[in-house]
């Protein structure tokens, strides 16, 4: 995607924030938090990381619900804290998502709903309201409180409240992880279609890769209190740098636009910058644009185009880099395939049997591909 | 038999006296409360052990010094005096000061309880709604510290209609302005007029605990961490 380089202002978050020794038991070293990025004014930017990695604290001082040591946040041309004057979080035009259901337990879901509403940046006129409640899903549960409602629906009257108060930057703080497999799937739906209809940029925290594959526009990886990749996803996800952060589940997004359908064998054809994909017939309209992942454990790599396999698709592609792995048997080879990026993961005897180094012609075989939406 | 027309007149004025004082104390209490809920100071400590001393003190201790301070040699006194207000003993408006001080813990640790059950997270939410802070606490802190509220004034209530040593100190025993129940049961006791004490205290034994009921009645999701030191 290239919704990084529209001309949306960025947001500037050069910062550093200290937290006393509180992460572990006392005695424990104070934690410091230091980003120095350019995001994008624009789509979803996904923090992503291990827990204790910084990250919330990071979407905290976006919001001015913690103190920045030093430095300087910037959000669409408005500087929000330097180190002279630091706008106190309820000045701040964003919307923000808390990890757990965090509703106003003495009103009910149209009461925080009305609460948001109230104060909102501009007027909120009903027709907003039916909408966000429609965006949401919200239409039955209005009358109820809070202790009525389940989890998954609780966190829906919660990001429709933060749309009510219409902010500039909508901010999330893992509002998945504290739902169940299944009360995740009920709710992933609706961040899809607020990713689809949303104006604004938002940051979406989470340590769960899935939820990155499905909702990044941008990436930006976080550990131990520093950003160790940032950029469009496509681009970070193909990084060699980055696989081992994301372990077994390193793999490569490809965004494309379903081109055929094969009724006969039940395959759909997708087209993207570089090739086609052959995948399994899921129903996409013909035209829907599609974001595929592969992962780098089911690419395979031979010399030449091996005809007689039962593998689906395979790209010609030129080898552009290659990597160890966190595993000493294992190589991670970045392909560029046209203009897409893709990473396979081989054994470094294949490497050296192969011959392979940068340049070299191959071709990738890819065993499967999922279909993120 | 029933109450005689002095009966009468001293549950009056004790309703009055512990009215103004639960009243004052709400108003003064609540900044307290929200004080001692959020602060880091040094100072915390202290100052919750000063709002905590009438529940240990004997009340003919605390009534003693204030006594001596409202006296005419005292520093509230000689305020008081400048303001043209006489001196406080032996008055209504004395008794109010007494119980405001002997009630105090009653009122501040039940909202104290109630505000840091709160916690931080439906202020920080409110925040991110752009409430400000007196938008966050008139309309988050306040409505969820309501059963708080609630114990604080009928412990507070309750508890300035039982005080006597306090009041035998600083207001004495004069009809209409300082004769409160328990003093003209006491009364009663001393003319050995048991008959009148009868009426008089078994009223209180069934007021305090009809008061008590109402409070223990609120399911206990409500009614929050109001009672937890007085229970």
């Amino acid at each position: 995607m290239s919704q990084s380089t529209n001309s949306n202002p960025p947001i500037i978050a050069e910062f550093s924030v200290r937290l006393p020794g509180a992460v572990d038991d006392a005695g424990s070293e104070s934690f410091q938090l230091r980003v120095n990025e350019n995001l994008p004014g624009s789509g979803v930017t996904v923090v992503f990381g291990v827990s204790g990695c910084g990250k919330t604290t990071f979407l905290r001082a976006l919001a001015g619900l913690q103190n920045i040591e030093s430095g300087r946040l910037q959000v669409k041309g408005e500087t929000w804290h330097d180190d002279k004057s630091s706008l106190p979080a309820h000045r701040r035009p964003i919307g923000y998502v808390f990890q757990e259901a965090s509703l106003f337990e003495h009103l009910t879901a149209a009461g925080n709903l009305a609460f948001a509403r109230k104060r909102a940046a501009e007027p909120v006129t009903e027709q907003d309201l039916r909408d966000v409640i429609a965006l949401l899903g919200l239409s039955d549960l209005l009358q109820q409180r809070p202790q009525q409602l389940s989890g998954g629906e609780r966190q829906r009257v919660s990001i429709a409240r933060a749309l009510l108060i219409k902010p500039e930057l909508l901010l999330m703080d893992e509002p998945l992880a504290a739902l169940d497999q299944s009360r995740k799937q009920e709710i992933l739906p609706y961040l899809d279609r607020l990713r689809a209809e949303l104006k604004i940029p938002m940051i979406y925290v989470t340590h769960a890769l899935d939820e990155v594959t499905r909702l990044a526009d941008h990436l930006m990886i976080l550990s131990a209190g520093s950003v160790r990749a940032c950029g469009p996803i496509s681009e970070v996800l193909s990084r060699l740098d980055v696989p081992g952060l994301l372990g077994e589940e390193a793999g490569a997004i490809v965004e494309g636009r379903v081109a055929e359908r094969d009724n006969e064998w039940h395959l759909v054809r997708v087209d993207f910058e570089g090739g086609q994909l052959w995948l399994r017939d899921s129903g996409e309209a013909i035209g829907q644009r599609v974001r595929l992942r592969t992962l780098a454990r089911d690419i395979s790599l031979s010399l030449e185009a091996d005809q007689a396999s039962s593998i689906l698709n395979r790209l010609p592609a030129e080898v552009a880099a290659i990597a160890e792995d966190a595993d000493p048997a294992m190589a991670l080879v970045q392909l560029a395939v046209g203009e897409a990026r893709l990473v396979a993961r081989i054994s470094r005897r294949s490497v050296a049997q192969l011959e392979l180094s940068p340049g070299k012609q191959v071709w990738a075989q890819i065993k499967s591909v999922a279909v993120l939406h | 038999m029933g109450f005689s027309a002095a009966d009468w007149a001293a549950i009056s004025l004790s309703l009055q006296l512990a009215a103004v004082t639960t009243l004052i104390l709400l108003m003064s209490g609540t900044p307290l409360a929200w004080w001692l809920s959020r602060t880091r100071s040094r100072l915390k400590g202290a100052v919750a052990a000063i709002v905590a001393l009438p529940l240990v003190l004997p009340p003919t201790v605390l009534g003693f010094y204030l006594l001596v301070a409202m006296g005419p040699n005292g520093p509230i006194g000689g305020l008081t005096q400048s303001l043209g207000l006489g001196t406080l003993p032996f008055t209504f408006w004395g008794l109010v000061v007494g119980s405001v001080c002997y009630s105090m813990p009653f009122v501040v640790q039940p909202l104290q309880n109630a505000f840091a059950s709160i916690g931080e997270r439906p202020l920080e939410m409110a925040a991110t709604l752009r409430a400000g802070p007196w938008d966050r606490f008139l309309h988050v802190v306040l409505p969820l510290a309501r059963p708080g509220f609630l114990s604080a004034s009928v412990l507070g209530f309750a508890h300035t209609l039982g005080e006597f040593g306090v009041v035998l100190m600083i207001g004495g025993n004069i009809p209409g302005q300082t004769r409160v129940v328990s003093v003209q049961i006491y009364d009663h006791v001393e003319a050995l007029d048991y008959g009148q004490a009868h009426w008089l205290a078994g009223a209180m034994v069934l007021f305090s605990f009809l008061v008590l009921l109402l409070l223990y009645s609120i399911p206990a999701g409500r009614r929050d961490a109001g009672l937890r030191f007085s229970a």
